[in-house]
């Protein structure tokens, strides 16, 4: 679907509003991952307000397409830009893993019926994506218009599980399937390739079957015509390995993995002190790290 | 005697009674199921003939998904299945799945809560000669214990095809223990089969049962055996098939304790965690008698015939016997 330069400027500001909501549930909850949510914002925004066939309003419409999450502990996100796009009201999202919430501190669908599938574990969430692209193909057959998404981790491809989920979608050429691989390169005990290499990540999938498309996870106009190339490989199912910033958007997070599951409030200090880290989170996505100056511009 | 009302098969004491294996009986109501609703999808790793699913996978194979030897993908992409409305049948090894793959199990299908059934073949030591690594005595337990999860152990190939049929109408995540070996058919297609429900197989002629034997699985074969033994020696006993192991029919185990005042379970499984544990749950709270437990006393399995395992494990019909008459002493 084409993406204006209007609607860019639009899907940016949402994705600021989503951030400082991941920010402001995070401080509330005084517990939960700040990196990966901060980093997937801009892939979310894309997803719910210009890709995705849904309907907030009729949460279970039979014709929408399907996300799986996979790597469920970035859940701010998933539930910041639901409340945003109307799933649930906004002021909910301050509940985050408390006691009695829908909004559990990994995702769980008893709690939050609008979501695809209960999330946490690692590993598994490709294959379910699989089985639901199995099961559309049976019902609607090759040509089925409806898509199945995946966001999965880069850190969460050790797992062995989502290898078996790979070969199984390349075995079946299942083009209605298109996954997203949050490439942000940190995982909790540090980089990806020093814990365990997955380059060349790009070779690896495409020799699964699948077809492969790299770029930035930050720029909306590159990210929207890869979903569209990847709907129209008709022999395969397609990966987007997205080049995220963990921690986009609050400068002193960036690109540090000690804040992958670290709220503010709790992070490492050698920038920011424990005290001020939700201050400063907060003031730098109001102000676009200082590019507005005001709320009104 | 054999209760009249539920038809059971009437040549059961001949030596050369009927056998099949349970896992055929889950082959054709697999195939059942899937001819009466279209929903109804097979997925397998690499042991389709093996868990009698090539019915199914020959008469449909559009709805047959061959995963290959990947049991943690073979239970999630089955939850995704089920996501867009399917009824999916997982089949493999029990060791392999719900034992590979039960994280899988436990989050992608019974934390989602999604109508998944997994038929578990080759449960217990009577897998035979390919020993220990095969043999599943701990997958009651390990199921049982997963919330939303129903567990069945059918007796016999005929309540393994009617046991397939229901689970596939209902909204449950389901596990069905299966055995690979031929054993006696106890029951017949006009036995009553109602899910969640145990029923008594054997009772004395007249008056009260001294002790209730309460069996599930094959085994349940050999507690008839040593019930007919018993009545000879007179003791009288019952015996219950406790297919159903989750739900479990707490209001059957409690008149059948209430009667008899002394209980003896047996299962081919680990004591630990299975059937025996599950029933002593329910007495302990609602009405505590004795109980002894016939099962595998924590140890693996080995490799053997299935009827030299069955005694060296002291789960045949002469241990159940001993254990009848440990448990009357134990009365109070």
């Amino acid at each position: 679907m084409i993406l204006t330069q209007e609607k860019i400027w639009k899907l940016q500001e949402t994705a600021n509003n989503i951030r400082v909501s991941i920010i402001e549930s995070l401080i509330e909850a005084k517990s939960g991952h700040t990196a990966g949510p901060l980093g997937m914002a801009d892939i979310f925004t894309l997803f719910y307000f210009h890709i995705l066939k849904h309907n907030p309003q009729n949460p279970s419409w039979a014709e929408r397409d399907r996300l799986v999450l996979s790597n469920g502990h970035i859940c701010p996100v998933l539930y910041a830009t639901m409340a945003h796009s109307g799933y649930f009201p906004v002021e909910e999202l301050k509940t985050l893993r408390k006691f009695g919430s829908r909004l559990q501190g990994h995702p769980h669908r008893e709690y939050l019926p609008y979501i695809e599938n209960s999330s946490g574990p690692l590993g598994s969430g490709l294959s379910q994506a699989v089985g639901m692209a199995l099961a559309d193909r049976i019902d609607n057959g090759a040509n089925t218009s409806r898509y199945i998404y995946c966001f999965l981790g880069d850190g969460e491809l050790d797992e062995g599980n989502n290898w078996e989920a790979m070969m199984l979608a390349g075995k079946n050429k299942l083009r209605n399937l298109i996954a997203v691989v949050d490439r942000n390169n940190i995982q909790i005990d540090g980089f990806t390739e020093n814990i365990m290499p997955l380059e060349p990540i790009v070779d690896k999938w495409r020799a699964f079957g699948w077809h492969v498309i790299e770029v930035s996870g930050h720029d909306f106009q590159a990210l929207n015509e890869a979903v569209e190339e990847a709907q129209a490989v008709y022999e395969k199912p397609s990966v987007i390995i997205a080049h995220t910033i963990p921690g986009k958007g609050v400068k002193e997070f960036e690109r540090d993995f000690r804040w992958h599951g670290t709220p503010p409030g709790s992070g490492p200090e050698d920038k920011i002190k424990k005290d001020k880290q939700g201050e400063v989170a907060l003031a730098e996505l109001r102000t676009l790290g200082g590019q507005i100056i005001s709320e009104h511009q | 005697m054999l209760n009249p009302e539920l038809k059971l098969n009437s040549k059961l004491f001949n030596p050369d009674v009927e056998q099949s294996p349970i896992r055929k009986g889950f082959g054709q109501g697999l195939l059942a199921a899937g001819e009466l609703d279209k929903n109804v999808v097979g997925l397998c790793s690499d042991l389709t003939e093996s868990t009698q699913m090539n019915l199914f996978a020959e008469k449909f194979p559009e709805r047959f998904i061959e995963i290959g030897i990947a049991e943690q993908n073979l239970a999630a992409v089955a939850s995704g299945m089920a996501a867009m409305g399917k009824i999916p049948f997982i089949s493999s090894y029990a060791m392999f799945s719900p034992g590979r793959n039960w994280e899988q199990i436990r989050t992608t299908i019974c934390y989602n809560d999604r109508p998944v059934k997994i038929a578990g073949s080759h449960a217990g030591v009577s897998v035979g000669p390919d020993g220990g690594t095969h043999q599943a005595i701990e997958d009651i337990a390990i199921t049982r214990v997963i919330p939303n999860m129903r567990v069945i152990s059918p007796c016999d190939a005929i309540e393994a095809k009617k046991a397939t049929l229901a689970i596939a109408k209902t909204k449950f995540p389901s596990y069905l223990r299966l055995v690979r070996e031929k054993t006696p058919v106890i029951t017949t297609d006009e036995t009553p089969y109602e899910a969640g429900k145990a029923q008594i197989y054997w009772m004395p002629d007249i008056g009260l049962a001294q002790v209730g034997i309460v069996a599930t699985g094959a085994l349940l074969y050999k507690a008839l055996l040593a019930a007919k033994e018993l009545e000879a020696e007179g003791i009288k006993v019952k015996v219950m098939n406790l297919s159903s192991i989750k739900p479990i029919d707490t209001e059957a185990l409690i008149i059948l304790a209430k009667e008899t005042k002394a209980v003896v379970t047996v299962e081919e499984h680990q004591i630990a965690g299975g059937m025996g544990s599950a029933v002593s749950e329910v007495l302990a709270q609602n009405f505590p008698v004795p109980i002894e437990f016939i099962g595998v006393h924590d140890k693996f399995g080995q490799s053997g015939t299935p009827e030299e395992l069955i005694e060296h494990y002291g789960m045949g019909k002469d241990s159940i016997k001993e254990a009848v008459k440990k448990v009357l002493k134990r009365k109070i």
